[in-house]
């Protein structure tokens, strides 16, 4: 196990600059999360962790160590890639094994560490079988299993779950997450899924175009965002974003609706007020908003209202069992606390 | 249910089944054309096993069956101890050659395609380009440089034009694009050296080419006529088609023997391709990757 940082780390290809300066450390057994959209610079952040890409600048350190020049073999990482990448032509002990090559263990404990691993991950009849011969499922936990076995200080995971069907998705999400607390090794996990982000993380690192947005734990991040790019990002359906006015006790709507604040961003100042769908109800609290429903999406407890206000869309969160008809009239409230206001400009947090 | 009661619910079911639609004219014809081309290729082989079965005076008669078919021919060319002499080379020629293609087209053809160099485009257009020079005009340069070597008449001067062909890089290039780069990049972080990562991981993966082109070098070089026939002077030295061509003399060619000879040198060649064509299927199933 070891700690993790990464200090002013850039990374350019062609003029073009794909990481801007990453600052960002990670402790010793942390679960950290890099989640962002395609092209965000997540990948080639683990990539450079693992030594599979040199960075143009900027240093890593692992365990208190500069690794920058290091082969990736020097680094004491292990990675499991999305495509799982266990070679076809081996069977799963030697596929798992396959990391134990430069070790200087002797053969039984190499085998009883294959053993150990295959039990861990509930392999152990499945060590003779060949990758063709097993689901997909299976092919992630060898893929997994050949990382363990060398009991690396550091895991990357490189969006391992993103070629699993849902269900299968969430069974492996949970393995890897009892897995972590069963082993406690550093993990970098990279994904563009915000749902695995928010359930696996200790803390979650959001990026776009090669600059942190934001970094916190689950609950800060969905409670607490930074600006408007991790309002939206994190949470399902999106944070309704209504582009408003500050005015002396609060903020003015485009619809007039004025809205009071504990603590306002000023007169005049251009600002987008983020209230949540699931914060957004009928009835209680600050009134928002009132506007027309046009579609009800019902999700069994609850049901997801889009309500048309002044021709821009907004969703609600209604009652699961008696929820209000299309083209009724709703007027959403939401709780002060509940409310994001965001500098019109910059998108940042005010 | 009964012998007869199981009759009858077939004979049902074959009564009602659809009735197969008539091939129409198109399809005809394509069987037509993979008719003709199937006994295009197989005639010469006909030919061949024919004539060696033929007495020297019946070799120019068009008749496929013999008129009074004899093994003489077969017991003449596996007598004559030339002929194992030849095989041997030949069987020592195209092994090796084969060898070092598949070794050293598939380490290039993976440098070329794995490893992101400066002039990597221009090595490989130089590589391809060779392709578009006839072996005739070769011939002369290779000989020159075999003549000052010292390599005339020698196993050595046979195969060195032949032990790196751009045609085995380049097939050999193209099927490790195939290869995904997560599979090098996982052998990179579990501690193989590169040479290791090509050894261990890359080449199992190309299987199917590798085969591919083992079939074809040996064949190539199991059925080299020019280039054999210019560097070798000895009859000792000759390969196999250059000694079946030395069959009969000045005034006469012993067709039934040349074809003895060649209709016994396609059994190395029919095992070659049955060692290695499992390979090639083999290869199709194989899966390691999501896909």
């Amino acid at each position: 196990m070891a700690n993790l940082a990464l200090r002013k780390l850039v990374q350019t290809y062609d003029k073009v600059t794909v990481l801007h300066g990453i600052d960002l450390e990670i402790g010793d057994g942390e679960f950290v999360v890099l989640v962002g959209p395609s092209g965000c610079g997540k990948s080639t952040t683990l990539r450079l962790i693992a030594g599979l890409e040199e960075a143009t600048s900027g240093d890593i350190e692992i365990g208190g160590r500069v690794v920058n020049h290091l082969e990736p073999k020097e680094r004491d990482i292990a990675m499991v890639f999305q495509n799982y990448a266990i070679y076809p032509h081996m069977t799963v002990r030697r596929n798992i094994g396959f990391g134990l090559r430069s070790s200087t263990l002797s053969r039984p404990e190499k085998d009883a560490r294959i053993e150990e691993v295959a039990k861990i991950l509930d392999m152990q009849d499945l060590l003779a079988r060949k990758p063709s011969q097993l689901s997909g499922g299976q092919r992630q936990r060898v893929a997994i299993g050949r990382a363990m076995v060398r009991d690396p200080a550091v895991f990357l995971f490189d969006e391992p779950l993103s070629n699993l069907d849902a269900q299968l998705r969430t069974q492996m999400r949970l393995e890897i997450k009892k897995l972590h607390q069963r082993v406690g090794t550093t993990i970098v996990f990279v994904t563009h899924d915000q749902v695995e982000a928010m359930t696996m993380a200790d803390r979650i690192v959001i990026m776009k175009d090669g600059v942190i947005q934001q970094v916190g734990t689950p609950a800060e991040v969905y409670h607490a965002p930074a600006n408007t790019f991790v309002a939206t990002f994190i949470g399902a359906p999106s944070m309704n974003m209504l582009p408003a006015v500050g005015t002396d006790e609060g903020i003015r709507l485009a619809s007039g609706q004025e809205v009071a604040l504990e603590r306002g961003p000023g007169a005049g100042r251009g600002v987008t007020l983020g209230v949540r769908p699931d914060d957004l109800h009928e009835g209680k609290g600050v009134p928002i908003l009132g506007g027309t429903v046009a579609v009800r999406e019902p999700l069994g407890p609850e049901t997801l209202i889009y309500v048309d206000v002044d021709g821009s869309e907004v969703i609600a969160k209604a009652d699961g069992r008696v929820p209000p008809e299309v083209g009724a009239r709703v007027e959403l409230c939401a709780r002060p606390e509940d409310l994001h206001v965001f500098d019109a400009t910059t998108g940042e947090a005010i | 249910m009964s012998d007869t009661a199981i009759r009858a619910s077939s004979e049902t079911l074959l009564a009602t089944k659809a009735p197969k639609r008539p091939a129409n004219m198109g399809q005809i014809l394509r069987w037509l054309i993979l008719f003709l081309g199937g006994i295009a290729m197989i005639m010469p082989i006909v030919y061949m096993l024919s004539t060696s079965l033929k007495w020297p005076h019946e070799v120019y008669d068009v008749n496929l069956v013999p008129k009074e078919p004899t093994l003489d021919n077969y017991r003449f060319v596996l007598e004559d101890g030339r002929f194992y002499g030849w095989f041997i080379n030949s069987l020592v020629i195209a092994t090796i050659t084969t060898i070092c293609n598949l070794f050293f087209d598939s380490l290039v053809g993976y440098t070329l395609c794995k490893f992101r160099f400066p002039g990597r485009y221009i090595v490989f257009i130089a590589i391809l380009s060779t392709l578009m020079i006839p072996t005739e005009m070769l011939v002369i340069p290779w000989y020159l440089m075999s003549q000052q070597f010292g390599w005339l008449d020698t196993y050595w001067g046979i195969m060195f034009p032949g032990l790196m062909t751009a045609f085995g890089t380049f097939l050999m290039k193209q099927f490790f694009e195939t290869v995904p780069n997560d599979f090098i990049e996982a052998a990179r972080i579990d501690g193989l050296n590169e040479l290791e990562i090509w050894w261990t991981v890359a080449m199992p993966l190309v299987r199917p080419a590798l085969a591919a082109l083992a079939i074809f070098v040996f064949l190539g070089n199991w059925t080299a006529f020019i280039w054999p026939l210019i560097v070798t002077n000895s009859v000792e030295m000759y390969t196999l088609p250059v000694g079946l061509s030395s069959f009969g003399d000045e005034a006469d060619v012993a067709w039934e023997l040349i074809m003895t000879g060649a209709a016994i040198s396609t059994i190395p060649t029919l095992v070659v391709f049955l060692i290695f064509q499992r390979f090639i299927i083999r290869g199709v199933v194989m899966a390691g990757l999501k896909g």
